[in-house]
């Protein structure tokens, strides 16, 4: 009986401290969501609980402002991150299927090498790469930023870690005794099978091409090519006493917000996917 | 039919070596290619003076010389890792405290998917505009100030950005948010994974929650432990994004929250190809050593589950 009296109280410290968590979480982005709808005279007057009605006002001012092109940004960003999913996606799939399926010579080292090169960051060979894209003659382009995509060891190494746990080869030499070519198999019996383990890489390497900044900003210098994250750097380095406050927030929020919508309504299975490559990993 | 079967079996393993062509054709060409030619123009005077530009001219060594007996590389080296630790140890602390909450039943925490997805959201934030928006929270006359002021905690506004302490804390506040929802979840899934019956036996045995915490899941969470802390250093050596954006590439108050790839960025802006390959060279060294290490983490834990 005398335990019972501390379970009783750790459970309301365990849901303050969760709470105090989450208010820290959220607060930055309610504080992005006020003052992106108020104006400007109202934001340098000081912070304020409620929402202002400048929402609108903000967002029709940011989309007028020449030296922000953000539709065009945020077209950019789609476009570059879209293609990088899909591609990312696709091929990290058939590199995973190569090396689970079939029993090569050289299997186990190539498995082992693409673990190995999986953790070194792609900024210790940006100065190589930029000097390449610029002797392609590809800068202000967007393929160097979408095909490198392609070779995705961290996608690859869920995305095998799925199929060693789902793909059971069974119907693999079924297709086959059927007469199915080795690549339509791939295509229509191996894709689907590992479509919950696609979805969210696809989520994972939409946003972090969404939000990639370093090697874009080494290879956009076209403002009609530009993306999100160095319309934001550019508005960083501007006079920031010069600008609309209230153009500012909306900036952030617009880069901000598409993420977190997406989130809202995928957060269940997002969450599942990380789990899942720290138990199998 | 022997025959027959050893020959169908030979053309379909051709279908492993087709299906990586894609892989590795497109990591030769920007990552390998790229990563050789670094190495190779670290070994080159190559800068611009002025209009001028000096070199490529075959230096050897000379590059590393400069870099590594240059004060800047130790200090940029410092200022990167005392801001991973401000922000690293309080995120393995409380990641490892939620992680053990959520991962036990009896505390009946409620909405634990609500509050798991609200920790996990900062990770998948654009990192400049999360930046962007702490750099216009606390600005001098931003909202942080005037609700400390307003609640009678300041006095004046503090200036954040101008403390070597408050930018630095800033940064590290940031990559706090951005990660410990991931570590949490990480650390969850490990603990979920110890054999339940451990903890029923030290129950009967008449062990405290602590002291099960403590003797129990700490050493069989050591694995995931030790992945967390070498990918989050890999992570700490990559710091760019909320620093640079934060201090508008300056790194300061006085280059003190200047960090390794800010230098690199400076580098590869002022087309300093030999220092910025010397110095890729570098990082290159320390993050494949860090590589293997989480590679020989991964492969264990693989051993153990399977073998």
């Amino acid at each position: 009986m005398a335990n019972r009296r501390p379970i009783k109280i750790k459970p309301i410290i365990v849901h303050i401290v969760l709470i105090l968590l989450t208010i820290l979480c959220l607060f930055p982005f309610y504080i992005l969501i006020i003052n992106s709808s108020r104006y400007h005279p109202d934001i340098q007057k000081g912070f304020s609980f409620l929402p202002g009605r400048a929402f609108l006002y903000n967002f029709n001012n940011l989309l007028a402002d020449p030296n922000l092109p953000v539709l065009r940004a945020l077209r950019n960003s789609f476009i570059i991150s879209a293609s990088t999913a899909i591609l990312s996606t696709y091929f990290s799939t058939m590199t995973a299927y190569a090396i689970h399926a079939y029993e090569f010579r050289g299997r186990k080292a190539i498995f082992t090498f693409i673990l190995m090169i999986m953790m070194v960051p792609g900024q210790v060979s940006a100065l190589g790469f930029v000097n390449l894209v610029r002797r392609m003659k590809l800068m202000d382009n967007f393929i160097p930023l979408i095909v490198p995509a392609i070779a995705a060891p961290i996608v690859f190494f869920f995305i095998k870690q799925y199929m060693e746990n789902s793909l059971p080869m069974d119907i693999v030499e079924a297709a086959r005794i059927d007469g199915a070519h080795e690549f339509r198999i791939f295509n229509t019996i191996i894709i689907p099978i590992t479509k919950p383990a696609i979805a969210v890489q696809m989520i994972f390497t939409f946003t972090s091409s969404w939000n990639n900044y370093f090697i874009p900003s080494l290879i956009l210098n076209d403002a009609k090519r530009k993306t999100l994250p160095i319309l934001i750097a550019q508005l960083r380095s501007a006079d920031f006493l010069k600008f609309d406050l209230g153009k500012v927030y909306m900036m952030i929020a617009l880069s901000i917000f598409p993420v977190i919508i997406v989130y809202i309504f995928l957060s269940r299975s997002i969450i599942q996917g990380v789990a899942i490559g720290s138990v199998k990993g | 039919m022997a025959k027959r079967r050893k020959k169908s079996c030979v053309s379909y393993t051709k279908w492993g070596y087709i299906f990586l062509i894609p892989f590795f054709l497109v990591y030769i060409v920007f990552s390998l290619i790229p990563l050789v030619s670094v190495f190779y123009n670290s070994l080159f005077e190559n800068y611009r003076a002025g209009l001028k530009q000096i070199g490529p001219n075959f230096v050897g060594f000379n590059n590393f010389k400069i870099l590594l007996t240059s004060s800047e590389l130790l200090t940029f080296a410092k200022n990167t890792i005392v801001i991973w630790l401000i922000g690293f140890i309080p995120q393995l602390l409380i990641s490892l405290l939620l992680a053990a909450w959520f991962a036990n039943m009896r505390l009946r925490i409620r909405a634990v998917g609500f509050f798991k997805g609200v920790i996990y959201m900062p990770n998948l934030i654009m990192a400049s505009a999360f930046s962007m928006l702490f750099f216009t929270l606390f600005s001098d006359n931003g909202p942080v100030n005037d609700l400390l002021i307003k609640m009678g905690i300041l006095d004046q506004p503090f200036r954040f950005l101008s403390d070597v302490g408050g930018t630095r804390g800033l940064i590290a506040l940031m990559n706090f948010l951005m990660w410990f929802g991931n570590t949490t979840i990480l650390l969850m899934a490990g603990i979920l994974g110890i054999d339940a019956t451990l903890f029923e036996a030290a129950e009967v045995d008449g062990a405290t929650q602590f002291k099960a915490f403590r003797l129990i899941t700490l050493p069989l969470l050591r694995p995931i432990l030790v992945y967390v802390l070498i990918t989050s250093m890999i992570g700490g050596i990559q710091m760019f994004d909320v620093p640079q954006i934060l201090t508008n590439g300056s790194g300061n108050p006085n280059s003190t929250s200047k960090t390794l790839i800010m230098y690199l960025n400076q580098h590869l802006y002022s087309k300093n190809y030999g220092m910025a390959g010397a110095l890729s060279v570098i990082l290159f060294i320390l993050t494949g050593i860090l590589s293997l290490l989480v590679y020989f983490s991964i492969t264990k834990r693989r051993e153990k589950r399977w073998g």
